[in-house]
């Protein structure tokens, strides 16, 4: 008899657990999050354990890939949208993707749709997305993974994209319990279609709470424990990043980053002090001060509650 | 009228005006960003703001640094999932108007916004595409917004991120693209059209010279018969840009 007996296995351990346990060398890593939810507190652990030849996914690499680029753990980048959002570049991908480059990045690219697509199609267990797109764009001349394909009712011609089935995934909500039922509010980008197209998840929760409380509210539950490996509880652990009704995103680190990461001794100093410098979140968090989380933390807006009842 | 305001100000302003209450629009990062929010906070406070991290009827109290911004969350419509996003509102043909920048722009509206020299060799990596290039293929109109110099406005992109009105030798309606491509690129000396997919400058800005903006676009950009002239900004638009919507100056 096929049991999934992830419904009932408690997975709570560390980050370094975590990371250890299910990211390899040359696997493909897709930390989840679109602006909101980006687990910064598992890029660094991936850092300190010096795992190489990761091939990292994401649309958005964002300063977490990058961090993972300069401190070279990555092989190749896939992604749709590598710049840190509304300040500048991602200097650690740039420097290694230009003419003058020493060392160069294998990138592959899509627009976003064409990563969703991958995504969904990987969720749903099909090997190939469909979407309407790509008509005009020089993106497929770059790129052989994107296809075409003749539908067989209407005879359009419409784009497809491979399906995406990365080994470890990784997602940063506000509360789970210890089995991995995980509920999200807020931007959820693409975090349903990525745990199900994972071979490993790791859920990454600001909370741990009882499953009785997960019961309470299920719509909230975007990620169910039968396909979770492990949970792991860290608080502040999308900073700077954020999560919404925890804390805010720290704009005005994504501003300095910007001088920060342009110069590479500079973003040498930044890895030593706050990711190689560090055991764990707790320390990083310490190092980052108090005044930073108060600064960050976020007002209250609750909202009022559903009836459930029959 | 505003006596004093910047180029950046005036696009802005002028930007926002392309903007109708009630329409349905993807907004994109930087200036349109900043537009979109400028319109409701004026002429459209009805502009039904979606925002490809998933947020959707945006009401952001504060300009949001990110389209990805905690602000576009609450006290939204909607927020759904970027899956959604794209399949249910962009390509099912929800989206009204679409509004995107770029680092360069040719003369039929085709954008770049991945690398500046060859695609494997590249002078300079830019971000890629993110939602432009479908946003480009589904939006019923597209607005551009970019400044205008020679290294911009180019007579051909060094790659097309999202296509305009002519692409490979191909128009771009024998292409059945279901959107209708770029209708006016704002700059920050004037405003053009599109004339049978050609970029055509139309309207000038208060105070700027012609022979500036021809001097400012890689081709020999037509000019409208009759050039209108643009209005000035209003004393409390600019006010409102300085004071409420970027007081930090992230775009402006």
């Amino acid at each position: 008899m096929a049991q999934n007996l992830k419904q009932r296995t408690r997975k709570l351990c560390s980050m370094k657990e975590a990371i250890s346990d299910a990211v390899k060398p040359a696997s493909s890593l897709y930390i989840e999050g679109f602006t909101h939810l980006i687990c910064f507190a598992a890029g660094h652990e991936i850092i300190r354990q010096g795992i190489k030849d990761l091939i990292a996914v994401r649309l958005t690499p964002d300063l977490v890939y990058d961090q993972l680029v300069e401190a070279g753990c990555v092989k190749k980048l896939v992604f749709s949208w590598a710049g840190n959002p509304g300040v500048g570049s991602l200097h650690a991908v740039r420097r290694r993707s230009q003419k003058d480059s020493k060392t160069r990045l294998e990138l592959e690219e899509y627009s976003h749709f064409g990563m969703v697509s991958r995504l969904v199609a990987g969720s749903a267990n099909l090997p190939f997305g469909v979407l309407r797109n790509y008509e005009g764009t020089d993106i497929p001349s770059v790129n052989v993974d994107i296809k075409t394909i003749k539908c067989p009712y209407t005879g359009e011609v419409l784009s497809t994209v491979s399906a995406l089935r990365p080994d470890v995934v990784i997602v940063h909500c506000q509360r789970a319990d210890v089995l991995g039922n995980a509920q999200v509010w807020g931007l959820m980008g693409t975090q349903k279609e990525a745990v199900f197209a994972a071979k490993r998840v790791i859920v990454v929760a600001e909370e741990i709470v009882e499953t009785a409380l997960i019961r309470k509210d299920p719509n909230r539950t975007l990620i169910p424990s039968i396909v979770v490996d492990h949970v792991v509880h860290e608080p502040w652990g999308a900073h700077p990043s954020y999560v919404q009704g925890f804390y805010d995103r720290d704009n005005a680190f994504y501003v300095a980053w910007e001088d920060i990461s342009k110069d590479p001794s500079t973003y040498q100093d930044y890895l030593n002090e706050f990711v190689y410098g560090v055991k764990n979140r707790e320390e990083y968090l310490k190092k980052l001060g108090g005044d930073t989380l108060k600064r960050l933390r976020a007002k209250s807006q609750i909202c009022a509650g559903v009836d459930y009842g029959y | 009228m505003a006596t004093n305001y910047t180029a950046s100000e005036m696009m802005a302003v002028r930007a926002s005006k392309e903007l109708h209450d009630h329409e349905v629009i993807f907004v994109g990062i930087g200036l349109p960003n900043l537009a979109c929010n400028l319109a409701r906070a004026t002429h459209a406070p009805d502009l039904f703001m979606i925002y490809e991290s998933g947020a959707v009827g945006a009401v952001p109290e504060r300009l949001p640094v990110s389209i990805g911004d905690p602000a576009l969350v609450t006290d939204s419509i909607s927020i759904v999932s970027q899956a959604d996003i794209f399949q249910c509102y962009l390509q099912q043909g929800l989206i009204e108007v679409g509004f995107l920048g770029g680092a360069q722009v040719d003369k039929y509206g085709n954008i770049n916004t991945t690398t500046i020299g060859d695609y494997h060799n590249p002078k300079v990596r830019l971000p890629g595409s993110g939602g432009a290039c479908e946003i480009a293929v589904h939006s019923k109109r597209l607005l551009i917004v970019m400044r205008m110099n020679p290294k911009s406005f180019v007579s051909k992109c060094d790659f097309i991120t999202s296509p305009g009105h002519r692409f490979k030798d191909q128009k771009r309606s024998s292409k059945g693209l279901p959107g209708a491509g770029p209708v006016k690129v704002i700059t920050d000396l004037g405003v053009c059209d599109f004339v049978e997919g050609e970029m055509i400058f139309a309207e000038i800005y208060p105070g700027v010279d012609i022979e500036k903006v021809k001097a400012s676009c890689g081709w020999n950009l037509k000019i409208a018969n009759q050039l209108k002239k643009t209005v000035e900004p209003e004393e409390f638009e600019v006010k409102l840009l300085r004071e409420k919507l970027d007081p930090q100056k992230l775009y402006l």
